[in-house]
C-alpha cells in the first residue's frame, strides 16, 4: 500500500523556538495516524504544513503524492482540513457555508448545493441548515466544520483535534463519522490530546514531544514499549496502603504510583495473573484488607507519561503560533 | 477554466459571501444605513442652521463633504472583517481549499463597494428630502457617483492594508478612528479651506479628501461663483486629481494587502 502521508525532516523556526524539530511521518493510504503530543509538542504546525498553510524551513513532506510547497496549487484539491478553532462563518447559513466551500472546490453552483444537503443530512444538521450559524452550538458547529472538509470529498483528511471541547456525546458522534470515512478508504491524519480518542480511532499512533516523534506504532505496541502489566489495588485506608505498598515492592518492575487520594496503588509487574495471586498472597500474609485488585494493560496515560516525563495533558510550553 | 476565470469566480463566491454577512450583521448594516441618513440630517440640521455661505445654502455645501465623510468611515468596515476573518481561523479553511489567492481580498472590497453604494444612495435620497439639489447635467452626476465609487474601492485597499498590518481587529479600530478624523476634518469637507489659518491651510488643500469633496461639488453642480475655488493646484483641477488619487492608492495598496495577506494568513 502506498503511503498519502510522507514527511521527510521537517523544521520548523519561529525566531528562537524550533517547533519542529526533524518531524518524520508516513500514513498508509486508508489508515489512521493520530499525532499525540501535549500542547507546544508541534502538532498543528505539522498539520499547517501539511495541509500547505505554513512552508517548513528544511525537510519535505509530500501528501496524496504531491510536495507540499512546489505542488501547493493542486494539492489542495485532494484534501480537506479542519482545524481546532471550527471555521464556521456565523452571519451565513449551514447551508451557505457549505455551498461556498463546494464553489471554492470549484464543483459548480448546483454539485455544492447538491452536497452541501447531502453533507448537512449525514451530520444531522438538516433542521439547522437554513439558520445562521451563529445560533448553532459547539457540537453543531463542529459537525459543519468536519462537513466543510467533507465537500469535495478529498482523499486525505486533518482533523487537528476535532473533539477539543465537546462534550462527550458530541465527541462519540464526531468519532463515529471518522470511522465510517475510514472504512470507505479515506486516509486520516489526527491531532489529539486525547489518548482514548487516538485508541479509539487510530490504526497507528506517533507519539510527538518537542517538535519530534519520540514513538510510534498501534496502542498496543506502544503499550508493549512500556512494558508487562499493572496490578492496581484498592485499600481501607491510608495506614494499609502504606503497609501493601511495603509489601509489594519487591514486585514492581518499574515505578510504583501510589494514589494517596484514592486509596490506590498502582504496581507494574511481570508475570501476569500468576504474578497477581503473588501479591495477593503477600498481603494477606501480612493481613491487609484489599478492596478490589486488578490486572490491567498499561494505559496510553502511562504510556505517555514514561515516554515524555509528563503527562499529556499538562501544558509545557505555550503553543506556538 | 484558466486562471482568470477561477480567480473571478472565486471572488465572486467571497463577495456574496460578504455581502450576505452585511446584510445579516446588524452592527455592519447600521454603519452602512442608519449612520450615513444619521450624518446627513444632524450636520444639515445642525451645521446648516448656523453657518451661512455666500450665495448658496450650507446643506448644498455639505453633502459632497459627507460623501466623502461616509466613504472614509465605511472603509473600517472592511479592515474590521479583514481583522475578524484572520482571528476565526477563516482564512486557514480558505487557504486549505483550491481557490484563487487574490480571490479574498478582491471579493471583500467588491463586497465593499456594494455596500458604498447603498449608503452613497441612502445619503443621496435623504439628502434630496432635506433639500440637497443637483445642478449639473446628469451624466456629470453619474460621473460624480462612479469617482465616488471608485474612490471607496482604491480606499478599501488602503484600510485592508492597514488591518492586515496590525492583525487583531481592537487595534485596527482605534487606530482606524484616530487616522480618520483628522483625514475628514482637516478638510474642505465642512469648512471653506480658505478660512483655516496658518500651516492647516495647506494641509487641508493638499489632502486627497479636499480633492474629492471639491471634485464631487463640481460634479453634482453644489458650488457658488461667490465662492471661488481655492488656488492650491489639486482643488483646481480636482476631478482628474482625483481620478488620478484613486489610481495611485490602487496601485501602491493592491499588491501591498495581496502580500499582507499572504504573510498575515500563514503564521
Amino acid at each position: 500500500m502506498a503511503d498519502a502521508i510522507v514527511a521527510e525532516g521537517l523544521v520548523k523556526k519561529y525566531g528562537g523556538v524550533t517547533a519542529l524539530d526533524g518531524m518524520e511521518l508516513s500514513v498508509p493510504e486508508g489508515t489512521v495516524l493520530g499525532l499525540l503530543g501535549p500542547n507546544g509538542a508541534g502538532k498543528t504546525t505539522t498539520v499547517r504544513i501539511l495541509t500547505t498553510l505554513l512552508e517548513p524551513d528544511a525537510g519535505r513532506a509530500t501528501v496524496a503524492g504531491y510536495d507540499v510547497v512546489r505542488e501547493a496549487a493542486e494539492l489542495r484539491a485532494h484534501i480537506g482540513a479542519c482545524g481546532q478553532y471550527a471555521a464556521v462563518d456565523d452571519h451565513l447559513t449551514g447551508a451557505e457555508n457549505l455551498e461556498m466551500i463546494g464553489r471554492l472546490y470549484h464543483l459548480g453552483a448546483a454539485r455544492s448545493r447538491r452536497r452541501a444537503r447531502e453533507l448537512l443530512d449525514r451530520f444531522d444538521l438538516t433542521d439547522a441548515a437554513d439558520r445562521p450559524a451563529q445560533g448553532y452550538s459547539g457540537g453543531m458547529r463542529r459537525r459543519l466544520d468536519l462537513a466543510g472538509a467533507l465537500v469535495a470529498d478529498p482523499p486525505v483528511l486533518f482533523l487537528d483535534e476535532p473533539t477539543t471541547g465537546l462534550d462527550p456525546r458530541a465527541r462519540i458522534g464526531l468519532w463515529d463519522v471518522v470511522a465510517e470515512l475510514v472504512d470507505r478508504g479515506t486516509t486520516v491524519l489526527l491531532t489529539t490530546q486525547y489518548l482514548e480518542e487516538a485508541d479509539r480511532l487510530a490504526d497507528s499512533i506517533a507519539v510527538v514531544d518537542h517538535g519530534r516523534v519520540i514513538a510510534r506504532g498501534t496502542a498496543d505496541e506502544l503499550k508493549d514499549q512500556v512494558g508487562g502489566d499493572r496490578i492496581q489495588l484498592s485499600l481501607t485506608d491510608t495506614a494499609s496502603l502504606e503497609s501493601a505498598a511495603r509489601t509489594l515492592a519487591p514486585l514492581a518492575v518499574g515505578e510504583m504510583r501510589i494514589d494517596a487520594a484514592a486509596l490506590r496503588v498502582t504496581v507494574p509487574v511481570t508475570g501476569g495473573a500468576a504474578a497477581l495471586t503473588r501479591a495477593l498472597g503477600h498481603l494477606a500474609a501480612e493481613r491487609i484488607t484489599v478492596n478490589d485488585a486488578g490486572l490491567r494493560r498499561p494505559t496510553l496515560d502511562e504510556v505517555f507519561l514514561s515516554l515524555t516525563g509528563h503527562r499529556p495533558d499538562t501544558k509545557i510550553e505555550e503553543s506556538v503560533r | 477554466m484558466n486562471a482568470l476565470h477561477l480567480a473571478v469566480a472565486d471572488g465572486m463566491t467571497i463577495a456574496r459571501r460578504n455581502a450576505l454577512k452585511i446584510r445579516r450583521a446588524p452592527d455592519l448594516l447600521g454603519g452602512v444605513v442608519m449612520l450615513p441618513i444619521v450624518f446627513v440630517l444632524l450636520f444639515t440640521f445642525v451645521f446648516g442652521s448656523m453657518i451661512s455661505l455666500p450665495g448658496m445654502s450650507y446643506g448644498e455645501y455639505l453633502l459632497p463633504g459627507i460623501f466623502v465623510m461616509t466613504i472614509v468611515s465605511s472603509g473600517q468596515i472592511t479592515g474590521y472583517t479583514l481583522t475578524q476573518d484572520l482571528r476565526k481561523g477563516v482564512f486557514d479553511r480558505f487557504r486549505t481549499l483550491p481557490m484563487s489567492p487574490s480571490a479574498v481580498l478582491t471579493g471583500q472590497t467588491v463586497a465593499d463597494v456594494i455596500m458604498n453604494l447603498t449608503s452613497i444612495v441612502t445619503m443621496a435620497l435623504v439628502g434630496l428630502l432635506v433639500g440637497w439639489r443637483i445642478h449639473s447635467s446628469p451624466v456629470e452626476a453619474a460621473l460624480g457617483f462612479l469617482m465616488l465609487l471608485l474612490f471607496a474601492y482604491a480606499f478599501s485597499w488602503v484600510t485592508a492594508t492597514v488591518a492586515l498590518a496590525l492583525r487583531t481587529p481592537e487595534v485596527f479600530n482605534n487606530v482606524a478612528t484616530i487616522m480618520s478624523f483628522p483625514m475628514v476634518f482637516l478638510s474642505n469637507a465642512f469648512v471653506d479651506s480658505t478660512r483655516l489659518p496658518g500651516p492647516l491651510r495647506p494641509i487641508a488643500e493638499w489632502n486627497p479628501v479636499s480633492t474629492l469633496v471639491q471634485a464631487a461639488r463640481e460634479l453634482f453642480g453644489n458650488t457658488s461663483p461667490a465662492l471661488p475655488v481655492p488656488d492650491a493646484w489639486p482643488l483646481r483641477h480636482a476631478v482628474p486629481v482625483s481620478l488620478l488619487w484613486s489610481v495611485l492608492l490602487l496601485i501602491v495598496f493592491v499588491p501591498l494587502a495581496t502580500r499582507l495577506y499572504r504573510k498575515a494568513a500563514g503564521r
